[in-house]
Protein backbone atom coordinates (compact mmCIF):
# COMPACT_ATOMS: atom_id res chain seq x y z
CA UNK A 1 0.00 0.00 0.00
CA UNK A 2 2.49 2.57 1.03
CA UNK A 3 4.86 1.40 -1.82
CA UNK A 4 1.73 1.90 -4.55
CA UNK A 5 1.37 4.95 -3.21
CA UNK A 6 5.00 6.22 -3.44
CA UNK A 7 4.87 5.24 -6.83
CA UNK A 8 1.44 6.96 -7.84
CA UNK A 9 3.17 10.61 -5.53
CA UNK A 10 6.27 10.10 -7.70
CA UNK A 11 4.88 9.08 -11.03
CA UNK A 12 1.34 9.78 -11.63
CA UNK A 13 0.21 13.02 -9.30
CA UNK A 14 0.12 15.82 -11.87
CA UNK A 15 2.90 18.24 -10.57
CA UNK A 16 2.61 21.81 -8.57
CA UNK A 17 2.49 24.86 -10.30
CA UNK A 18 3.99 26.84 -8.19
CA UNK A 19 6.28 24.53 -6.65
CA UNK A 20 7.37 22.06 -8.97
CA UNK A 21 8.57 18.87 -7.87
CA UNK A 22 9.76 19.09 -4.44
CA UNK A 23 5.68 19.81 -3.72
CA UNK A 24 5.96 15.42 -4.51
CA UNK A 25 7.40 15.12 -0.53
CA UNK A 26 4.30 16.31 0.31
CA UNK A 27 2.57 12.76 -0.10
CA UNK A 28 4.95 11.74 2.46
CA UNK A 29 5.57 14.84 5.13
CA UNK A 30 1.83 15.15 5.53
CA UNK A 31 1.08 11.32 5.97
CA UNK A 32 3.94 11.09 8.31
CA UNK A 33 2.19 14.03 10.16
CA UNK A 34 -1.24 12.78 10.57
CA UNK A 35 0.24 9.04 11.50
CA UNK A 36 1.95 10.72 14.37
CA UNK A 37 -1.23 12.10 15.61
CA UNK A 38 -2.58 9.28 15.46
CA UNK A 39 -0.10 7.35 17.21
CA UNK A 40 -0.06 9.84 19.92
CA UNK A 41 -3.56 9.91 20.52
CA UNK A 42 -3.99 6.10 20.33
CA UNK A 43 -1.58 6.30 23.00
CA UNK A 44 -3.49 8.74 25.16
CA UNK A 45 -6.39 6.45 24.29
CA UNK A 46 -4.98 3.56 25.97
CA UNK A 47 -3.45 5.55 28.72
CA UNK A 48 -7.13 6.91 29.48
CA UNK A 49 -8.34 2.62 29.12
CA UNK A 50 -5.34 2.19 31.93
CA UNK A 51 -6.50 4.91 34.28
CA UNK A 52 -9.83 3.60 33.62
CA UNK A 53 -9.72 -0.04 34.09
CA UNK A 54 -6.75 -0.21 36.05
CA UNK A 55 -5.57 -3.14 33.96
CA UNK A 56 -1.74 -3.21 33.38
CA UNK A 57 -1.68 -4.14 29.78
CA UNK A 58 -2.61 -1.19 28.33
CA UNK A 59 0.37 0.41 29.93
CA UNK A 60 2.71 -1.01 27.49
CA UNK A 61 0.19 -0.26 24.34
CA UNK A 62 0.04 3.16 25.47
CA UNK A 63 3.72 3.37 25.53
CA UNK A 64 4.49 1.91 22.39
CA UNK A 65 2.05 4.21 21.04
CA UNK A 66 4.14 7.08 22.04
CA UNK A 67 7.29 5.04 21.01
CA UNK A 68 6.32 4.91 17.50
CA UNK A 69 4.43 8.63 17.51
CA UNK A 70 7.54 10.48 18.81
CA UNK A 71 9.85 8.12 16.04
CA UNK A 72 7.14 9.39 13.36
CA UNK A 73 6.67 12.81 15.03
CA UNK A 74 11.10 12.96 14.24
CA UNK A 75 10.38 12.03 10.59
CA UNK A 76 8.31 14.83 10.06
CA UNK A 77 10.43 17.32 11.39
CA UNK A 78 13.21 16.11 8.99
CA UNK A 79 10.90 15.75 5.94
CA UNK A 80 9.43 18.67 7.05
CA UNK A 81 12.95 20.49 7.32
CA UNK A 82 13.74 19.13 3.74
CA UNK A 83 10.49 20.26 2.40
CA UNK A 84 11.40 23.86 3.90
CA UNK A 85 14.86 23.73 2.08
CA UNK A 86 13.72 23.07 -1.15
CA UNK A 87 10.69 25.14 -0.98
CA UNK A 88 11.98 28.23 0.82
CA UNK A 89 15.81 27.96 1.03
CA UNK A 90 16.28 27.37 4.86
CA UNK A 91 16.35 24.42 6.81
CA UNK A 92 14.41 25.84 9.00
CA UNK A 93 11.28 28.52 9.40
CA UNK A 94 9.65 29.54 12.59
CA UNK A 95 6.81 30.38 10.28
CA UNK A 96 6.06 26.76 9.56
CA UNK A 97 3.29 26.31 12.34
CA UNK A 98 2.89 22.59 11.93
CA UNK A 99 6.81 21.59 11.94
CA UNK A 100 6.81 24.30 15.30
CA UNK A 101 4.46 22.41 17.08
CA UNK A 102 5.71 19.26 15.78
CA UNK A 103 9.33 20.54 17.49
CA UNK A 104 6.93 21.28 20.96
CA UNK A 105 6.16 18.16 20.66
CA UNK A 106 8.99 16.39 20.38
CA UNK A 107 10.52 18.14 23.31
CA UNK A 108 7.32 17.10 25.17
CA UNK A 109 7.57 13.50 24.11
CA UNK A 110 11.21 13.28 24.98
CA UNK A 111 10.95 14.42 28.45
CA UNK A 112 7.74 11.62 28.05
CA UNK A 113 10.51 9.04 27.97
CA UNK A 114 12.56 10.62 30.84
CA UNK A 115 10.31 10.48 33.02
CA UNK A 116 9.25 6.88 32.24
CA UNK A 117 12.70 5.85 32.60
CA UNK A 118 13.45 7.52 36.11
CA UNK A 119 10.54 5.67 37.99
CA UNK A 120 10.61 2.21 39.16
CA UNK A 121 8.34 -0.09 36.98
CA UNK A 122 5.26 -1.07 38.45
CA UNK A 123 1.57 0.33 38.42
CA UNK A 124 2.78 3.80 39.68
CA UNK A 125 4.85 4.32 36.67
CA UNK A 126 1.95 3.37 34.35
CA UNK A 127 -0.27 6.11 36.15
CA UNK A 128 2.17 8.22 36.00
CA UNK A 129 3.14 7.81 32.44
CA UNK A 130 -0.79 7.61 31.33
CA UNK A 131 -1.52 11.37 32.88
CA UNK A 132 1.67 12.65 31.38
CA UNK A 133 0.29 11.27 27.78
CA UNK A 134 -3.11 12.63 28.36
CA UNK A 135 -1.42 16.40 29.06
CA UNK A 136 0.17 15.41 25.63
CA UNK A 137 -2.93 15.24 23.67
CA UNK A 138 -4.43 18.03 25.18
CA UNK A 139 -1.12 20.20 24.74
CA UNK A 140 -1.27 19.64 20.72
CA UNK A 141 -4.67 21.47 20.27
CA UNK A 142 -3.21 24.26 23.17
CA UNK A 143 0.28 24.40 20.99
CA UNK A 144 -1.88 25.04 17.93
CA UNK A 145 -3.81 28.02 19.13
CA UNK A 146 -0.44 29.23 20.81
CA UNK A 147 1.40 29.01 17.85
CA UNK A 148 -1.20 30.04 15.37
CA UNK A 149 -1.61 33.55 17.75
CA UNK A 150 2.22 34.09 17.65
CA UNK A 151 2.62 33.88 13.95
CA UNK A 152 1.56 35.13 10.75
CA UNK A 153 0.68 32.78 7.52
CA UNK A 154 3.56 31.18 5.62
CA UNK A 155 2.67 27.76 5.57
CA UNK A 156 -0.25 26.56 2.86
CA UNK A 157 -2.71 25.90 4.01
CA UNK A 158 -4.33 23.01 2.21
CA UNK A 159 -6.80 21.92 3.63
CA UNK A 160 -9.80 24.56 4.38
CA UNK A 161 -13.38 24.98 5.29
CA UNK A 162 -14.06 24.38 1.87
CA UNK A 163 -12.49 21.03 1.57
CA UNK A 164 -9.23 20.44 0.43
CA UNK A 165 -7.48 22.84 -1.83
CA UNK A 166 -5.92 20.14 -4.45
CA UNK A 167 -7.09 18.26 -7.84
CA UNK A 168 -8.60 15.05 -7.87
CA UNK A 169 -5.57 13.17 -8.75
CA UNK A 170 -3.42 14.15 -5.95
CA UNK A 171 -6.61 13.90 -3.17
CA UNK A 172 -6.54 10.12 -4.55
CA UNK A 173 -2.66 10.30 -3.91
CA UNK A 174 -2.22 11.64 -0.72
CA UNK A 175 -5.35 9.56 0.69
CA UNK A 176 -3.80 6.11 -0.74
CA UNK A 177 0.00 7.82 1.09
CA UNK A 178 -1.89 8.12 4.15
CA UNK A 179 -3.52 4.88 4.54
CA UNK A 180 -0.11 3.41 4.03
CA UNK A 181 1.44 5.29 6.06
CA UNK A 182 -1.27 4.53 8.80
CA UNK A 183 -0.99 0.20 7.63
CA UNK A 184 2.59 0.88 8.19
CA UNK A 185 2.49 2.03 11.56
CA UNK A 186 -0.54 -0.08 12.70
CA UNK A 187 1.51 -3.28 11.74
CA UNK A 188 5.16 -1.42 13.45
CA UNK A 189 2.84 -1.25 16.17
CA UNK A 190 1.92 -4.92 16.55
CA UNK A 191 5.21 -5.55 15.96
CA UNK A 192 6.77 -4.19 18.62
CA UNK A 193 4.28 -5.04 21.06
CA UNK A 194 4.57 -7.95 20.29
CA UNK A 195 8.24 -8.07 20.83
CA UNK A 196 7.60 -6.36 24.26
CA UNK A 197 5.45 -8.66 25.61
CA UNK A 198 7.58 -11.39 24.96
CA UNK A 199 10.72 -9.50 26.57
CA UNK A 200 8.11 -9.00 29.48
CA UNK A 201 7.78 -13.29 29.73
CA UNK A 202 10.89 -13.95 28.85
CA UNK A 203 11.81 -11.66 31.51
CA UNK A 204 9.01 -13.29 34.02
CA UNK A 205 10.06 -16.56 33.49
CA UNK A 206 13.87 -15.92 34.39
CA UNK A 207 13.21 -14.79 37.32
CA UNK A 208 10.69 -17.40 38.24
CA UNK A 209 13.67 -20.02 37.38
CA UNK A 210 15.86 -17.98 39.05
CA UNK A 211 13.64 -17.71 42.71
CA UNK A 212 13.59 -21.89 42.45
CA UNK B 1 -17.31 22.31 52.62
CA UNK B 2 -14.90 19.55 53.88
CA UNK B 3 -13.46 19.84 50.65
CA UNK B 4 -12.78 23.76 51.36
CA UNK B 5 -11.35 22.96 54.85
CA UNK B 6 -9.22 20.01 53.77
CA UNK B 7 -7.64 22.23 51.02
CA UNK B 8 -6.81 25.40 53.18
CA UNK B 9 -5.64 23.16 56.34
CA UNK B 10 -2.95 21.86 52.95
CA UNK B 11 -1.88 24.89 52.06
CA UNK B 12 -1.83 26.34 55.73
CA UNK B 13 0.33 23.35 56.40
CA UNK B 14 2.92 24.77 53.30
CA UNK B 15 2.89 28.36 53.69
CA UNK B 16 3.89 27.50 57.42
CA UNK B 17 6.57 24.90 56.60
CA UNK B 18 7.96 28.31 54.48
CA UNK B 19 7.22 30.81 57.24
CA UNK B 20 8.87 28.68 59.69
CA UNK B 21 12.07 27.26 57.54
CA UNK B 22 12.32 30.17 54.93
CA UNK B 23 13.75 28.47 52.21
CA UNK B 24 11.43 28.26 48.91
CA UNK B 25 10.20 32.23 48.89
CA UNK B 26 13.51 33.69 49.37
CA UNK B 27 15.34 32.03 46.72
CA UNK B 28 12.49 33.19 44.18
CA UNK B 29 12.78 36.69 45.18
CA UNK B 30 16.40 36.39 45.40
CA UNK B 31 17.10 34.47 42.06
CA UNK B 32 14.12 36.53 40.18
CA UNK B 33 15.87 40.30 41.05
CA UNK B 34 19.34 38.88 39.74
CA UNK B 35 17.73 37.18 36.93
CA UNK B 36 16.69 40.79 35.63
CA UNK B 37 19.70 42.45 36.84
CA UNK B 38 21.69 39.55 34.58
CA UNK B 39 19.60 40.16 31.26
CA UNK B 40 19.70 43.73 31.75
CA UNK B 41 23.65 43.30 31.09
CA UNK B 42 22.61 40.30 28.52
CA UNK B 43 21.09 43.62 25.83
CA UNK B 44 23.94 46.13 25.54
CA UNK B 45 21.94 49.12 25.57
CA UNK B 46 18.81 48.26 27.22
CA UNK B 47 16.77 46.30 24.13
CA UNK B 48 13.47 47.34 22.83
CA UNK B 49 10.30 46.93 24.83
CA UNK B 50 9.60 43.63 22.64
CA UNK B 51 12.74 41.89 23.96
CA UNK B 52 12.63 42.94 27.47
CA UNK B 53 8.84 42.09 27.70
CA UNK B 54 10.15 38.53 26.66
CA UNK B 55 12.71 38.54 28.88
CA UNK B 56 10.24 39.41 32.22
CA UNK B 57 8.62 36.41 31.17
CA UNK B 58 11.61 33.95 31.18
CA UNK B 59 11.94 35.44 34.28
CA UNK B 60 8.75 34.42 35.63
CA UNK B 61 9.06 31.11 34.20
CA UNK B 62 12.41 30.31 35.59
CA UNK B 63 11.24 31.87 38.98
CA UNK B 64 8.43 29.53 38.93
CA UNK B 65 10.53 26.65 38.30
CA UNK B 66 12.86 27.01 41.28
CA UNK B 67 9.57 27.34 43.39
CA UNK B 68 8.36 24.46 42.30
CA UNK B 69 10.95 22.26 41.82
CA UNK B 70 11.38 21.55 45.63
CA UNK B 71 7.01 21.91 45.80
CA UNK B 72 7.41 17.94 46.76
CA UNK B 73 10.56 17.07 47.62
CA UNK B 74 10.18 17.67 51.45
CA UNK B 75 6.94 15.31 50.88
CA UNK B 76 8.63 12.61 49.63
CA UNK B 77 11.63 13.38 51.46
CA UNK B 78 9.63 12.93 54.70
CA UNK B 79 6.92 10.40 53.27
CA UNK B 80 4.56 13.26 53.99
CA UNK B 81 2.74 11.98 50.87
CA UNK B 82 2.35 8.57 52.43
CA UNK B 83 0.41 10.07 55.32
CA UNK B 84 -1.58 12.70 53.19
CA UNK B 85 -2.91 9.76 50.72
CA UNK B 86 -4.39 7.60 53.43
CA UNK B 87 -6.22 10.68 55.15
CA UNK B 88 -9.30 10.79 55.01
CA UNK B 89 -9.36 13.88 51.72
CA UNK B 90 -9.93 13.29 48.63
CA UNK B 91 -6.84 13.15 47.16
CA UNK B 92 -7.60 16.14 44.99
CA UNK B 93 -7.78 18.41 47.52
CA UNK B 94 -3.82 17.81 48.07
CA UNK B 95 -3.43 18.92 44.42
CA UNK B 96 -5.86 22.14 45.40
CA UNK B 97 -3.81 22.62 48.72
CA UNK B 98 -0.74 22.86 46.77
CA UNK B 99 -1.28 24.84 44.04
CA UNK B 100 -2.95 27.29 46.61
CA UNK B 101 0.34 27.61 48.48
CA UNK B 102 2.79 27.57 45.56
CA UNK B 103 0.73 30.22 44.00
CA UNK B 104 0.88 32.46 47.22
CA UNK B 105 5.01 32.03 47.06
CA UNK B 106 4.98 32.80 42.77
CA UNK B 107 2.46 36.42 43.37
CA UNK B 108 4.73 37.00 46.83
CA UNK B 109 7.81 36.39 44.17
CA UNK B 110 6.26 38.76 41.48
CA UNK B 111 4.94 41.49 43.70
CA UNK B 112 8.95 42.05 44.27
CA UNK B 113 9.42 41.35 40.50
CA UNK B 114 7.52 43.16 38.35
CA UNK B 115 7.95 46.68 40.30
CA UNK B 116 11.77 46.10 39.85
CA UNK B 117 10.97 45.31 36.32
CA UNK B 118 9.57 48.80 36.30
CA UNK B 119 12.71 50.25 37.74
CA UNK B 120 15.11 48.41 35.57
CA UNK B 121 13.89 48.48 32.14
CA UNK B 122 10.41 50.14 30.78
CA UNK B 123 6.84 48.84 29.18
CA UNK B 124 4.77 47.42 32.15
CA UNK B 125 1.73 47.54 31.24
CA UNK B 126 -1.53 46.82 33.02
CA UNK B 127 -2.56 44.21 30.38
CA UNK B 128 1.19 42.58 31.44
CA UNK B 129 0.31 42.53 34.84
CA UNK B 130 -3.68 40.58 34.08
CA UNK B 131 -1.45 38.44 32.07
CA UNK B 132 0.50 37.16 34.94
CA UNK B 133 -2.01 36.90 37.17
CA UNK B 134 -3.41 34.48 34.82
CA UNK B 135 -0.40 33.08 33.67
CA UNK B 136 0.36 32.12 37.24
CA UNK B 137 -2.84 29.83 38.20
CA UNK B 138 -1.25 28.24 34.68
CA UNK B 139 1.40 27.85 35.46
CA UNK B 140 1.40 26.55 39.49
CA UNK B 141 -1.88 24.21 38.22
CA UNK B 142 0.71 22.62 35.43
CA UNK B 143 3.26 22.71 37.53
CA UNK B 144 2.17 21.44 40.71
CA UNK B 145 0.94 17.91 39.02
CA UNK B 146 3.82 18.03 37.37
CA UNK B 147 6.01 18.56 40.00
CA UNK B 148 4.57 15.37 41.74
CA UNK B 149 5.45 13.13 38.95
CA UNK B 150 9.02 14.35 38.79
CA UNK B 151 9.29 13.85 42.69
CA UNK B 152 8.41 9.80 42.38
CA UNK B 153 11.25 9.45 39.91
CA UNK B 154 14.72 9.53 40.67
CA UNK B 155 15.87 12.83 39.18
CA UNK B 156 13.97 14.66 40.66
CA UNK B 157 14.76 18.15 40.29
CA UNK B 158 16.82 17.32 36.91
CA UNK B 159 13.39 16.53 35.26
CA UNK B 160 11.18 18.57 36.49
CA UNK B 161 12.43 21.73 34.25
CA UNK B 162 12.44 19.03 31.41
CA UNK B 163 8.67 18.24 32.15
CA UNK B 164 7.77 21.60 32.67
CA UNK B 165 9.20 23.51 30.02
CA UNK B 166 7.57 21.94 26.54
CA UNK B 167 3.84 22.40 28.36
CA UNK B 168 4.64 26.41 29.42
CA UNK B 169 5.63 27.55 26.05
CA UNK B 170 1.99 28.43 25.30
CA UNK B 171 1.76 30.30 28.71
CA UNK B 172 4.73 32.58 27.00
CA UNK B 173 3.17 33.10 24.04
CA UNK B 174 -0.09 34.29 25.66
CA UNK B 175 1.94 36.38 27.99
CA UNK B 176 4.26 37.71 25.45
CA UNK B 177 1.61 38.50 23.22
CA UNK B 178 -0.98 40.51 25.86
CA UNK B 179 2.66 42.48 26.48
CA UNK B 180 3.29 43.69 22.65
CA UNK B 181 0.42 42.21 21.03
CA UNK B 182 -2.42 44.22 18.73
CA UNK B 183 -5.06 42.87 20.81
CA UNK B 184 -4.15 41.96 24.52
CA UNK B 185 -7.97 40.45 25.05
CA UNK B 186 -7.45 37.51 22.95
CA UNK B 187 -4.35 36.41 24.36
CA UNK B 188 -5.50 37.00 27.69
CA UNK B 189 -8.29 34.79 26.65
CA UNK B 190 -6.11 32.31 25.56
CA UNK B 191 -4.02 32.40 28.83
CA UNK B 192 -8.01 31.38 30.78
CA UNK B 193 -8.08 29.21 28.37
CA UNK B 194 -5.19 27.48 29.37
CA UNK B 195 -5.54 28.08 32.78
CA UNK B 196 -9.09 26.22 32.62
CA UNK B 197 -8.24 22.80 30.46
CA UNK B 198 -5.19 22.54 32.59
CA UNK B 199 -6.66 22.90 35.88
CA UNK B 200 -9.27 20.75 35.01
CA UNK B 201 -7.09 18.01 33.77
CA UNK B 202 -4.24 17.89 36.73
CA UNK B 203 -7.11 18.12 39.26
CA UNK B 204 -9.23 15.49 38.03
CA UNK B 205 -5.26 12.99 36.88
CA UNK B 206 -3.80 14.34 40.15
CA UNK B 207 -5.00 11.30 42.27
CA UNK B 208 -3.74 8.58 39.67
CA UNK B 209 -0.05 10.42 39.98
CA UNK B 210 0.12 10.03 44.20
CA UNK B 211 -1.22 6.47 44.35
CA UNK B 212 1.09 3.90 45.17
Amino acid sequence: MLVSGLALALLWAPEDADQGPSQRIFYIHVPIALTAYACFGWGAWKALRLLWTGDARYDLESYTAVHLGTIFGTLTLVTGSIWAKTSWGVWWSWGERQLVLFLVLFLFYAAYFMLRFSLAEGPARARISAVYALFGVVLIPISFLAIRLAQNFIHPVVFTRDGPQMSGDMFFTFCVCLAGMLLLAGALYLNELAGKRLDLRLRELREALELR
Amino acid sequence: MTYARDVAALARKDLLLELRARETLPAMVLFVLSTLVAFRFALPGGGTERQTIGLLWVAILFTSLVGLTRAFVPEREQRVLDGLVLAPVDRSAIWFGKVTATLAFLVAAEVVALPAYALFFEGLTWETVAAVALADIGICAVGTILAAMAAAGRARELLFPLLFLPLSLPILVGGVGAGVGDDPARFLAFLGLYDAVFAILAWASFEYVVTE
